[in-house]
């Protein structure tokens, strides 16, 4: 596992104040395409999250199930055995209060709606970029000073 | 290091073509300053993925179109998936084609997603090409001792 190596990285890297506060972020991509997984994993990792993936919805909630939690997890909508929004709903409604980020390539308003009301925080289309990261960071940081 | 300069020159010009001609764009550059000292084979991985996922999702839609009676859903499932795909790793082409894609696919209209079956494929083929002459570059720079430049 690669700790606290953000501050090596070249052009993403922040303050020093808020590596140490992402260092202690954690986060699980869930989506049932390997590139996409590298790519979140590799993104996530150089703003200083500790990351875990998922292929698909059902390994998720296991790993919930097996008492695993995460700050942050970036669902992706259409994956085989259980879809983004199916398991979203499931972890709501075993009570998971994480950060839940829909990260899907869906383009009607109507789709991302239906995600939405699944149960997650916010929905970005793919690709994530830099600034959507920065985002879900603060919002995630405001969280955490708030409890 | 005239060698060096010769082929970082040739690499950057090489770089820019790519986004000028619409194979590559942003995102692409977003996916290289991903890479670091840590992960220097990054983008070369990921490229990899991407193809297996073109591969995949290709074949997947040819033998979806070949069926007596077409699943056209099934079809824009695939489309949909190598959009995302394509997007994420700046593969602006090969994303437009899927655009078009799966308004043929709405439309249930057969020949024309098997002409976009064609595009893709084409446009798949040719940024393979592409970004391995762009990698191959990459290797003879850093054979030649020097480093990759920075795309800005």
């Amino acid at each position: 596992m690669m700790l606290g190596n953000c501050a090596t990285s070249s052009s993403l890297s922040t303050t020093s104040d808020e590596d140490i506060v992402n260092n202690n972020l954690t986060a699980l991509v869930v989506d049932d395409s390997p590139m996409i997984r590298k790519l979140h994993d590799m993104h996530l990792k150089k703003f200083g999250l500790k990351v875990q993936v998922a292929e698909n919805g059902k390994n998720a909630i296991d790993l919930f199930r097996c008492g695993a939690s995460f700050n942050l997890i970036l669902m992706d909508k259409e994956m085989p055995i259980m879809d983004g929004a199916e398991a979203t709903r499931e972890l709501r409604t075993m009570g998971v209060t994480s950060m839940i980020v829909g990260v899907t390539s869906l383009d009607s308003i109507f789709d991302r709606q239906a995600f939405m009301e699944a149960g997650l925080d916010h929905c970005f289309t793919k690709p994530l970029t830099t600034e959507n990261i920065n985002f879900l960071l603060q919002e995630l940081n405001k969280n955490n000073e708030e409890n | 290091m005239d060698v060096v300069n010769q082929l970082q020159r040739q690499f950057l010009d090489y770089s820019a073509s790519l986004h000028r001609e619409g194979f590559l764009d942003d995102q692409f550059t977003q996916l290289q300053k991903l890479q670091d000292e840590n992960s220097p084979d990054f983008v070369v991985e990921v490229a990899s993925l991407f193809f297996e996922d073109c591969e995949k999702l290709i074949n997947n839609m040819a033998r979806a179109l070949e069926q007596q009676g077409v699943d056209f859903k099934q079809v824009d499932a695939s489309v949909h998936q190598l959009k995302g795909s394509s997007s994420s790793i700046g593969a602006m082409r090969v994303k437009n084609v899927c655009i078009a894609f799966r308004s043929f696919c709405e439309a249930q209209n057969r020949e024309g997603c098997l002409r976009c079956l064609q595009q893709v494929t084409h446009e798949y083929s040719l940024l393979k090409n592409k970004l391995q002459t762009l990698f191959r570059l990459e290797q003879q720079i850093l054979a030649a001792g020097g480093s990759v430049p920075a795309i800005e």
